[in-house]
């Protein structure tokens, strides 16, 4: 069986980046696996602008700002295959490929990283009720078919759901001659930036009504109309609220879901990111198995993709060189008003810096955020203003979550 | 309207109308002989009614009246299924179902489903509660059930498919796209004409499902009827590994065999089907209340359903019938035209038996029957690359590299699968069709990354614009209008 150092699942960003910074900390043997034809994952098909401020501090294109990442990975050589889909990675970390020149192959690697992206929550997953005609989309394959494939998939359009995806297209749609009736989220507050509320929504007048979601999709070979009703705070439906809308398209922009198959597969454990749980070194409970992008949970800027990327590669360039410690770890846990804190442990013998990613479970403002083991207060800061849509990072010295005994809550409460 | 003896039309033997899993199974058993058997089938694709969207189940026959057709039909069609699954190719597992008391009180109920099921010469045990949640363990605490070994699960989906391309293969013409709307006899011929052309017949089998009634009753009003019985589901990830691992039955009810769980060949959930008559025979519309409903129901029979890992929720309608049974025999006025109405449940699992006594039965009666000398049984063996050994899968790459390309991440479905179908006799026209034969779209994403994928391959393999490509039946298309040109 052929060996390598470091198998990287995934030329997107994550994956990019991984291994780009493996390779500058002297890891040699490297291979990409990239299922698509060409690097840098769903960048590819993101043509509005908005990538880069805090990597490059200019405003890029996605296919720009990947292609400054894929020129890297070339001028690194760093061996990659496209159009190459991994069938299976096992405990011990062979991984099996399949393409059209290979075959099917088996690759033993010293450490993997899993870079693999996620995948858009669809019809099924909300129990979307009605007709199933077509004209029944994400917003990511339709942005798919406008942007890489020239097509546009509707005409009169609803898009349920705030995400970003959902915003950009809402103009992106409209930019293309397709009327975008409304934006139609079910939360009290949108999914998606700011930003892209005010440059996708605002500027081009299309209504976004929250509180309120599809109750049916009307139309027997295409869509005709949908429902939307109004729902309390418990997601129950308002009666007397329908708003019966003519369409031909229902985008839905309802969230992205960590793609991680082959993760399940080996019954890695997974948090409630939908990703795996991982140490500050982005290893996974799976020995030598290092998770990063939106696999291990969903961002919402990509430099901040590239970041976690990094981070990965360097956990693994420390696996490969047995400079890679994770005897003493502590857990990390989300508390008060918190949905989720990535990593989910610490590695307390890795001496630098540990950077919490987290996000809030509804609209706060004036938050004292506090890392706590027990009673003891590690570490405090203020927060001015927080949204589910917008990730918080927050960098801690390791001295000061040493002085924790137990495991680690990261809270926040009303200052 | 007035036939032109002249007019230059071939006569047929058989005509049948309907290719579902009913039409195509009577369409296979034809083929066995030398008659000349046309299939009229109104939707895009064969299987797209009720075969499309129902339980999938091979009833082992405990649950029909002794004496019926249902029974009679249910308990020939079961033992038939080792061989066909082998001859079409098709995924067939026999895992056996498990009819659950759930309550002290049903205890009895097994008692007589037993019985019933001796009548009906199906073998099967009844189990202790222990033994069910050693064989269960999320049915902890049941109070026993009734062991069928002999029922089994299929993808319906590629039985259907696969009947109708061996009949295809053995000479049985398959007129897609043609929705009969009228039928006239004279000069003993049946005149049988669609939307788009007029077809001529000696006999005609209907064989319409949900329009069986309306098929029957263009050459002579019958007394039965069809309304459509609406069952809803839910599919569930195959992320949660054997949380069921039989077929799982609450006890039958006056309204049919209940909400139940139940694994499919591959490896996703059901649960389901509600039951509520409607009049739409096309409405393949969900609700939240159904469903909420079916969730109930299916919560008092196995415990810790993992509804967070729903893929996709469907329903479909059983073509039941006045009569509460089958209805498989010729018209009363004409014995050249043969009604097979009313196959809802257990219809899967009866239709190969249904098709031989139709054939066997009652066409011999009208039409003599000899044997074709180069029938075929079997279908072209499909390229199962997912399950054969990895040398073997190796090979097959090397010798066709688009068996190493994949189309679909979720399935892991390749080019060369995909080519395949697409090369058969029955191939596939939509997004779904390519779905129903070879599962790409059927994953957690449904298509999000795989059907661009699969639209334009369709386009390029019928010579059209991506344009045309429909979803599912015509009509249905994906993409409404190219905003510019794309290398």
């Amino acid at each position: 069986m052929e060996r390598v150092d470091l198998l990287v699942i995934g030329g997107g960003s994550a994956g990019m980046a991984a291994a780009l910074q493996a390779k500058k900390e002297g890891v040699k043997d490297i291979l990409i696996l990239e299922k698509e034809d060409r690097l840098g994952g769903i960048l590819n098909q993101c043509i509005h602008n908005g990538f880069g401020l805090t990597e490059f501090k200019e405003e890029l294109s996605g296919p720009e700002y990947l292609q400054r990442f894929a020129d890297q990975v070339i001028a690194e050589k760093i061996p990659y295959k496209l159009n190459t889909m991994v069938t299976n990675l096992s405990k011990n970390k062979v991984v099996t490929y399949s393409n059209s020149e290979d075959g099917i192959k088996q690759i033993q690697a010293k450490a993997v990283i899993m870079a693999t992206g996620c995948y858009e929550r669809n019809a099924g997953a909300i129990q979307l009720a009605g007709d199933r005609p077509s004209g029944i989309i994400t917003a990511g394959t339709a942005q798919k078919y406008l942007n890489i494939h020239g097509y546009l998939v509707g005409k009169k359009i609803v898009i349920l759901g705030s995400g970003d995806i959902g915003l950009i297209m809402a103009r992106r749609l409209t930019l293309e001659g397709a009327k975008v009736i409304c934006v139609s989220e079910i939360n009290p507050y949108s999914a998606g930036l700011n930003r892209n509320i005010a440059q996708c929504l605002k500027d081009f007048d299309i209504p976004l009504y929250l509180s309120r979601t599809v109750s049916k999709v009307i139309g027997k070979n295409r869509v005709e109309k949908v429902v939307l009703t109004a729902v309390d705070q418990n997601y129950n439906f308002i009666p007397n609220t329908d708003m019966e809308i003519e369409c031909d398209t229902l985008i839905l922009s309802i969230g992205l879901v960590p793609y991680i198959e082959l993760l399940e597969k080996i019954d890695c454990p997974t948090s409630s990111t939908k990703g795996a749980k991982v140490n500050s070194l982005m290893e996974t409970e799976i020995d030598g198995v290092f998770a990063c992008g939106n696999c291990l949970h969903v961002h919402d800027v990509v430099d901040f993709v590239t970041d976690e990327g990094r981070l990965a590669g360097h956990g693994a360039a420390l696996y490969i060189n047995d400079k890679f410690k994770d005897e003493n770890v502590i857990k990390v846990n989300p508390g008060n008003n918190v949905s989720y804190v990535v990593p989910q442990t610490v590695n307390m013998d890795v001496d630098e810096n540990v950077t919490f990613k987290f996000r809030v479970r509804k609209p706060l403002i004036n938050q004292r955020l506090t890392i706590k083991s027990g009673e003891n207060l590690l570490f405090k800061q203020v927060k001015p203003v927080l949204i589910p849509s917008e990730m918080v990072m927050i960098s801690v010295p390791l001295e000061k979550l040493k002085e924790a005994k137990e495991e680690i809550t990261l809270s926040l409460e009303d200052n | 309207m007035s036939y032109n003896k002249n007019m230059n039309k071939d006569i047929y033997d058989v005509i049948v109308v309907g290719a579902g899993i009913t039409g195509s199974f009577i369409a296979r058993e034809l083929s066995k002989y030398t008659l000349k058997v046309c299939v009229l089938e109104k939707a895009n694709d064969v299987g797209n009614g009720a075969t499309n969207a129902n339980s999938a189940i091979i009833h082992s026959g405990y649950d029909p009246i002794p004496g019926t057709n249902k029974a009679k039909f249910n308990v020939l069609g079961n033992k038939m299924f080792d061989q066909i699954a082998d001859e079409l190719d098709v995924s067939f597992r026999r895992i056996g179902s498990l009819t659950v008391a759930n309550f002290p009180e049903q205890v009895s109920m097994l008692e007589e489903l037993a019985k019933r099921s001796k009548e009906n010469g199906v073998e099967v045990k009844i189990l202790s509660g222990e033994e069910v949640a050693k064989m269960e363990p999320n049915i902890p605490n049941s109070y026993g059930a009734l062991y069928a070994p002999t029922a089994g699960i299929i993808n319906p989906f590629n039985l259907c498919i696969h009947a109708m391309e061996n009949a295809v293969d053995n000479g049985v013409k398959l007129c897609l796209s043609n929705k009969v709307i009228s039928i006239k006899y004279e000069d003993e011929l049946f005149y049988v004409t669609t939307d788009k052309d007029t077809y001529v017949s000696k006999i005609v089998i209907n064989a319409a499902g949900n329009y069986a009634d309306q098929i029957a009753n263009m050459i002579n009003k019958v007394d039965w009827s069809i309304t459509p019985r609406k069952g809803e589901y839910y599919v569930l990830d195959h992320k949660v590994k054997n949380f069921v691992n039989h077929v799982i039955f609450p006890l039958p009810s006056e309204k049919g065999k209940g909400v139940l769980v139940t694994k499919t060949t591959s490896d996703n959930y059901l649960v389901g089907p509600s039951s509520e008559v409607i009049n739409d025979k096309d409405d393949v519309s969900t609700d939240k209340m159904t469903l909420d409903n079916v969730k109930s129901q299916a919560n008092l029979l196995v415990k810790g359903i993992p509804y967070n890992t729903c893929i996709r929720t469907f329903s479909g309608l059983r073509p039941s019938c006045s009569r509460h049974d089958f209805v498989i025999e010729k018209d009363s006025k004409f014995d050249h035209f043969i009604n097979v109405g009313g196959i809802e449940s257990p219809g899967l699992v009866s239709a190969p038996a249904i098709a031989k006594y139709v054939v066997e039965e009652l066409v011999s009666s009208i039409s003599l029957l000899i044997n074709k000398k180069d029938y075929n049984s079997r279908v072209r063996r499909y390229p199962h690359i997912k399950e054969v050994k990895p040398e073997i899968r190796d090979k097959m790459i090397k010798d066709n590299p688009d068996f190493g390309e994949m189309i679909c991440d979720c399935e892991q479905i390749s080019l060369g699968e995909i080519n395949d179908i697409l090369s058969r006799s029955v191939p596939p026209r939509s997004v779904k069709g390519v779905k129903r034969r070879v599962r790409a779209g059927f994953g957690r994403c449904q298509g999000g990354f795989c059907s661009p994928k699969v639209v334009l391959l369709l386009a390029k393999h019928y010579g059209i614009s991506p344009l045309e490509v429909p979803l599912d039946d015509e009509g249905s298309n994906v993409l409404l209008e190219k905003v510019k040109v794309v290398d």
